[in-house]
């Protein structure tokens, strides 16, 4: 859409633009070509009025050359060739005009001054159609910044929304009701580790809940969390489920979004590990390097085991909020290989003073 | 019915946690005349206790190792009552249509689990219910109509193979079994040949015959056989006979 012709109000304020150039150019005219006053205003007020019509048409030629992607050389020749074109257009009429005007008898000495204006014009014309051309870029880029302005608002709100989303989501309330029937089931044989039970549950419950409100925590802090969590499995799964770390020194002190890695680890807890009879063991290993910290989260799973409903949904929530956080500064990767299930991911490793 | 009544209820536990096992055999100690025979860990053991066991109730957890809880009841396929005992709700109907006698969630409650192992009684001792009809059909008519079977599991003595359908090659009726011919074997099921089809994706798989089957990805050619009648000719070699039926359907697959 035409940003000018597209609103009346618009294209009002344009044709007021170009109501002092009718008396600059019909002074021009006077002095250049000595016409009268008269000539010269009744031939500049049409004249302007159309090659105000015709420097509409810059905004196109703007279009299809964007600043930022054109070379200088193609914007030099498009918008030149454009001027000049418009030019000798705006002479043509001019001659039109004039040898209509003179031929009305009121004005008979029009047609020999007429050819004088031409010089005039054809500067006169070049220039307002470079000017036009100028205004028509300032508009686009006035654009082009709007809307980014926009796609980072929009893009703010879908993170923010993905990851309200991603918590809710997170306490799988499967794992609470297998807890809490395992608690139940020790409050008659083991009271003590019943209790143990419930105070581990609650640990974990109360740290995910805690976690809400911050926006990032150190991967050292994630990790306690993910220990908590399998501190309550182990005791459903007994010795089934093991962790492995492999954590650097460095990689501690990340900043990441909180509730990252969990998922990934209840993931391999209910379609790896529990899908074993003799269960098996997770592997966590973290490592900055280049700024960037790399994590892979590897368990074994049984390729024939039968297909669970959840499958997934952790994976697919894990993976937006790294893009909505990070874009394409993040990676995410899920191979299966043989009976090994791995997922890699890969964030800018940003320590607590960048992050808040 | 006196001898029956002093007779013990013979029951097997089927959960893959220590815990879960556990807390059952706790309610069920005070019953006297329910005798725990078996405890298993996974959809294997289950199906290995249950065929040689023939115990006549059932405590079963649907997520498992191997087979799952509907698995296991699709290849035993013999009458037992059934108590589902599960975290998630979303099997209920499901577990309701292969006739499970309760449904119970965990956490599980002892009142609740007394009145589960009342109606599970109540059945046993009742006049013989139901039709007997086979355990896998009950399963296949349980199944979601849009999600298809990506696996079946057959049952040989007290092994279990689970054949994928990417496997198959194709379905044989033989009286009230059908045979599953995948990589050169042939299994046998309990099942009834229209059952198995309404369960197999019909854009992959195809009725030719009243007795047959066909997985489509493995009809080479299809060679005239007499009057009127054709013969599939499959990649392994194996040749099927197609009805007049079977050919229009095939036909119409074809000219897709």
């Amino acid at each position: 859409m035409h940003p000018i012709v597209s609103q009346i109000r618009r294209l009002a304020l344009y044709f007021a633009v170009w109501i002092p150039l009718v008396a600059l150019l019909a002074y021009l005219m006077a002095v250049t070509a000595g016409m009268t006053a008269r000539e010269a205003l009744v031939l500049s007020f049409p004249l302007c009025l159309f090659y105000a019509c015709v420097c509409l048409s810059a905004w196109y030629s703007c279009r299809a050359t964007p600043f930022e992607r054109s070379s200088f050389s193609r914007m030099a020749a498009t918008h030149l060739a454009g001027a000049l074109m418009a030019s000798v257009i705006w002479i043509a009429a001019a001659e039109f005009l004039g040898h209509a005007l003179a031929s009305t008898g009121y004005f008979p000495d029009l047609a020999v001054r007429l050819p004088r204006t031409i010089p005039l014009l054809l500067g006169t014309g070049v220039l307002l159609y470079l000017l036009s051309v100028n205004f028509y870029y300032v508009l686009l880029a006035v654009q082009a910044s709007q809307e980014a302005e926009t796609r980072v608002m929009q893009a703010s709100v879908l993170a923010r929304e993905a990851e309200l989303k991603a918590l809710k989501a997170q306490v799988n309330p499967h794992f609470l009701f297998n807890s809490l029937n395992s608690i139940s089931a020790l409050a008659g044989s083991d009271p003590p580790k019943a209790r143990e039970m419930c105070i581990l549950l609650g640990d974990f419950l109360r740290r995910t809940l805690g976690l809400g409100e911050k926006s990032s925590i150190s991967l050292d802090e994630e990790m306690s969390l993910i220990r908590a969590f399998l501190a309550v499995e182990k005791i459903r799964f007994g010795s089934r489920v093991n962790l492995e770390e492999d954590i650097d020194k460095e990689a501690r002190e990340v900043q990441v979004p909180p509730l990252l890695l969990q998922p990934l680890v209840e993931n391999a807890v209910a379609h790896g590990i529990a899908n074993l009879i003799e269960g098996g063991r997770i592997r966590l290993d973290a490592h900055c390097r280049d700024g960037r910290l790399s994590i892979v989260v590897e368990n074994p799973f049984d390729p024939d085991a039968p297909r669970r409903r959840r499958n997934g949904v952790g994976l697919a929530n894990v993976r937006q909020r790294l893009a909505a956080r990070y874009g394409e500064l993040s990676r995410f990767e899920v191979t299966q290989q043989g009976d090994s299930f791995r997922v890699a991911l890969a964030l800018p490793a940003q320590r607590e003073e960048a992050t808040t | 019915m006196t001898s029956d009544a002093s007779k013990k209820i013979r029951a097997v536990i089927v959960d893959d946690e220590e815990l879960a096992r556990q807390i059952l055999r706790e309610y069920l100690a005070p019953h006297r005349e329910v005798e725990i025979v078996a405890e298993c860990a996974n959809g294997f053991e289950a199906v290995k206790a249950i065929t040689e066991l023939k115990p006549e109730l059932l405590l079963l957890d649907i997520q498992m190792p191997k087979l799952d809880g509907f698995e296991v009841l699709e290849v035993i396929g013999n009458e037992i009552a059934v108590i589902f005992v599960t975290a998630y709700d979303s099997h209920a109907i499901r577990a309701f249509e292969v006739h499970a006698v309760d449904y119970l969630l965990k956490p599980i409650g002892a009142e609740r689990f007394e009145a589960a192992l009342t109606r599970a009684k109540d059945r046993l001792s009742g006049a013989k219910p139901q039709a007997a009809l086979p355990a896998s059909d009950l399963a296949a008519a349980a199944r979601p109509p849009a999600q298809y079977l990506d696996r079946i599991p057959v049952r040989d003595g007290t092994r279990v193979f689970i054949i994928p359908v990417s496997k198959l090659d194709y379905v044989e009726a033989q009286d009230d079994y059908v045979a599953l011919a995948s990589e050169g074997k042939k299994h046998l099921k309990q099942q009834t040949i229209a059952s198995l089809e309404a369960a197999l994706d019909p854009s992959r798989f195809l009725r030719i015959h009243r007795s047959y089957i066909v997985n489509l990805e493995r009809v080479t050619r299809l060679e005239p056989y007499g009057k009127d009648s054709y013969v599939a000719i499959l990649l392994n070699g194996a040749q099927l006979p197609v009805s007049r039926a079977g050919y229009s359907r095939l036909r119409a697959f074809l000219d897709r």
